[in-house]
């Protein structure tokens, strides 16, 4: 079986491009939330094949985008304790905090690991029992569950040098926020890997209080012209409601054992997103029960204070109001090798993939 | 980081499954899926390290054999685009 080919397979992409085409007679605009999404949108040159009526806006799925400057800032103070080890996943190493990166702070010393898994970063901490261990734990509902996992193998095995920093947020406070500031969308792409955790469930909310629509998409050009098409039909029908695109991956009750696994480990707490501010119950944090892992109480430091980048738009990019060309730094000032904003930064982030794909 | 790959399970030890995913292969904890019963063969999503779901390959292969019926049209657009030496899709 071959997944990937066949979700390229271009018939099928060209069948639904003709598809949506035949039935979309009024404008259309709708947000793909997740960054994975925008950046196979951008790579497939998505829109392109779409008709005038539909318009694609990325939102805030990007969770290197959406984390605080404050956040990469303590991470950057952590860095430069003597006797602690940071372990983090690639994407986070290159976003600016105010005055220094992690790469930055690498290169004039500090032990800093990039690791695929939390399972890695626990085994370096078996391994230098003499160092604190501090583990970057961000992303959604489908990485959470893995730091989640990650906590209770470390109190089970009494791991007591290892620690996750968590700054892991949750998707539908930001998909609601959105819409309750009024931005104008039509319909959500939803979140393909999100929902595989959490199942379609949390968006059953937005139908009904905002009359309008979810497909939970892949990722795959075909999964995404599917999807598309499964929104126009709803919007020219009338009858929003949460599908799943997405059902060779995607169970109506997502994973459960990851959910539980969830609560078990985090509790929910008001949480800062980048365009979107403070939104309620938006951000996990370690339960007191499992204290002894949390490196916010566990890890002292001092941070210096946060500043935000100057000319950067990056938080309306996340809202879906402007887009990356709409940044006078765009490919100018700002681009990967050099990013200003964290958009730039990640390969989900939505100035990335337009820069790769669609300057 | 956000990504998560579908790959095949070639061979699960303890509560590891060892997958490949085209050249590379990969250890990936089965922690989040023990019920799924995952047997090698099987195809599985993985996240950081973690299969976080198995894949439904009958739903894979329903929604592909619906278009079947195109296969033709896809010909077709290859005969075009190498006429026109040019990309269509
Ligand atoms: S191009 Fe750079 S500076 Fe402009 S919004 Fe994107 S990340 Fe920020």
């Amino acid at each position: 079986m071959k997944y990937i080919d066949e979700y390229r397979n271009k018939d099928i992409v060209a069948y639904f491009a003709n598809q949506i085409k035949n039935i979309s007679t009024k404008p259309i605009r709708l947000m793909e939330v997740c960054g994975g999404h925008t950046m196979s949108i951008q790579k497939f040159g998505l829109p392109f094949l779409l008709p005038d009526t539909v318009e694609l806006v990325s939102g805030p799925g990007c969770p290197v985008c959406v984390t605080s400057r404050e956040y990469i800032d303590r991470a950057v103070a952590y860095s430069r304790v003597e006797d602690v080890i940071i372990t983090t996943y690639g994407d986070l190493i290159r976003v600016p905090g105010s005055s220094s990166t992690l790469e930055k702070e690498k290169a004039s010393g500090a032990d800093i690991r990039i690791v695929y898994s939390i399972l890695d970063a626990m085994l370096i901490a078996k391994e230098n029992k003499n160092n604190r261990v501090v583990f970057l734990g961000i992303g959604f509902e489908t990485t959470a569950p893995s730091s989640a996992a990650g906590i209770l193998k470390a109190s089970t095995a009494a791991l007591n040098n290892f620690f996750v920093y968590s700054a892991h947020k949750v998707m539908p406070p930001a998909m609601e926020t959105l819409i309750d500031e009024g931005i104008q969308i039509d319909g959500y792409v939803g979140p393909g890997h999100v929902s595989t955790i959490t199942g379609k469930g949390i968006y059953e909310n937005i139908p009904a209080k905002f009359n309008m629509g979810v497909v939970i998409s892949g990722f795959e050009p075909v999964d995404l012209m599917q999807s598309i098409f499964m929104l126009v039909k709803q919007f020219e029908t009338n009858d929003p409601k949460v599908e799943i695109q997405y059902s060779r991956v995607v169970k109506p009750e997502g994973n459960v054992v990851a959910q539980q696994m969830l609560e078990e480990i985090f509790e929910f707490r008001d949480d800062w997103w980048r365009g979107l501010g403070i939104l309620k119950n938006s951000g996990l944090q370690i339960r007191s029960k499992y204290e002894k892992y949390d490196a916010e109480k566990m890890v002292s430091v001092e941070v210096e204070e946060t500043i935000e980048p100057k000319g950067c738009i990056c938080g309306l990019i996340l809202r879906g109001e402007k887009k990356p060309k709409d940044c006078g730094l765009f490919g100018k000032i700002c681009t990967p090798s050099d990013p200003v904003g964290a958009c730039m930064v990640s390969s989900e982030g939505s100035c990335h993939a337009y820069y790769l794909y669609n300057r | 980081m956000c990504l998560s790959i579908p790959a095949r399970v070639d061979k699960i030890e303890d509560n590891i499954a060892i997958c490949t995913v085209g050249k590379s292969s990969y250890n990936t904890s089965l922690e989040l899926i023990p019920n799924e019963n995952v047997q090698v063969g099987d195809y599985v999503l993985i996240h950081t390290g973690f299969a976080i779901q198995k894949l439904d390959t009958e739903e894979a292969n329903n929604i592909l054999s619906t278009f079947e019926e195109f296969k033709e049209l896809n010909e077709e657009m290859d005969r075009e685009e190498q006429k026109h030496n040019t990309r269509i899709i």
